[in-house]
């Protein structure tokens, strides 16, 4: 469908959250976009929960290795089992997903932040106890 | 507009039948997507709300009192079992989602039956595992680390609670009323909630248990 004066294709609706274009598809078809989520997550998952108990890998690597495995399966989970896509008729939710994504990240890093800097600056407690005594 | 031969509500007949242009008929969105991408925000800003108790988690995770750390209490062969389970049951969710699209009675309640015995099996096992904490004096009041802890697990486990409940009437609703224009929204908004919680899963075993096992 294109606009009359101009030619340029319209996106008649936006798509909800969750949903997917299907025009014609059959159910098949959209199983094995779920089945491919699924395969990716369990690869992640079986990953995440053979590091922390193995000595191949260097030690000090692993915490960082499971936060960018936990964000990689958080993303397939959005993309194959939420259907929020990078697609134009989709734009609307991936808006309020950045919007969250932000205050998330203001949230726990500004936590974690304040509270490791006061932490630091505070008196160690057996010489807070003595000055009060 | 018709898939697969089906109205999905995609476009509300009254808006659809009305003689508009078309830049008006663009300008009004279907009651599916208004509705749906409300229930998203809601769900963001309860994806706000597990951060704000993912921040208290982490600040407090070394302040164990004197008790036991997460190395000491946490079960990670249970744990991989409760992920099994919220991931299978995300999948069986997705087919749930298929069938209703479809109108196919099979692939509708066999997928929403699987999700909600995934669903109960996963409350089970971290009721199991709850329980078993606190026999051994590891109770939320133990510590401000174990206080943060069941906070935060407990309210995921809260939301998987209202989740089997949400998936139960779904169920009901099909049954008693058929897949209507209006009960198929409420279906994507059950199949967004489920997979959303999913989501704050892997983040609570990946922060919660794998990272506090590993240090």
């Amino acid at each position: 469908m294109t606009n009359g004066k101009t030619g340029v294709p319209l996106y008649r609706d936006d798509i909800a959250p969750g949903d997917e274009r299907a025009d014609g598809r059959e159910i098949a078809e959209g199983v094995r976009g779920y089945l491919v989520g699924l395969g990716l997550s369990v690869l992640a998952t079986a990953v995440a929960f053979f590091l922390p108990g193995t000595s191949l890998v260097w030690q000090p690597s692993i915490p960082a290795a499971l936060i960018v495995l936990a964000i990689t399966q958080m993303g397939v989970h959005i993309v194959f089992f939420l259907h929020i896509t990078t697609r134009p008729d989709s734009v609307n939710n991936v808006m309020a997903l950045m919007f969250g994504v932000f205050i998330v990240f203001v949230l726990i890093v500004g936590s974690v932040w304040i509270m490791s800097n006061l932490n630091h600056n505070m008196i160690p407690m057996e010489r807070l106890m003595h000055t009060h005594r | 507009m018709s898939i697969a031969g089906t109205d999905l509500g995609f476009t509300d007949s009254a808006v659809a039948d009305a003689p508009v242009a078309v830049h008006a008929e663009r300008s009004v969105a279907s009651r599916r997507i208004v509705t749906a991408f409300g229930f998203w925000v809601f769900l963001l800003s309860d994806v706000v709300m597990f951060s704000a108790f993912f921040a208290t988690y982490v600040v407090l995770v070394d302040m164990t009192a004197g008790g036991p750390s997460g190395k000491d209490v946490f079960n990670l062969s249970i744990v991989a079992l409760e992920t099994g389970c919220l991931l299978l049951s995300s999948f069986t969710c997705g087919m749930a989602s298929l069938g209703a699209r479809a109108r196919d009675d099979v692939w509708y309640y066999g997928g929403m039956i699987a999700t909600a015995v995934l669903g109960a099996a996963f409350l089970l096992l971290e009721l199991r595992d709850f329980t078993t904490m606190i026999a051994q004096g590891a109770g939320p009041t133990r510590s401000a680390f174990l206080s943060g802890y069941f906070a935060l697990v407990g309210c995921h486990g809260l939301h998987v609670t209202m989740g089997v409940l949400f998936l139960l009437t779904m169920i009901a609703q099909v049954y008693a009323k058929g897949y209507r224009a209006d009960i198929l929204r409420r279906i994507l908004c059950f199949a967004l909630f489920w997979h959303t919680l999913d989501i704050i899963w892997v983040g609570i075993f990946t922060v919660v248990y794998l990272l506090g096992v590993a240090q």
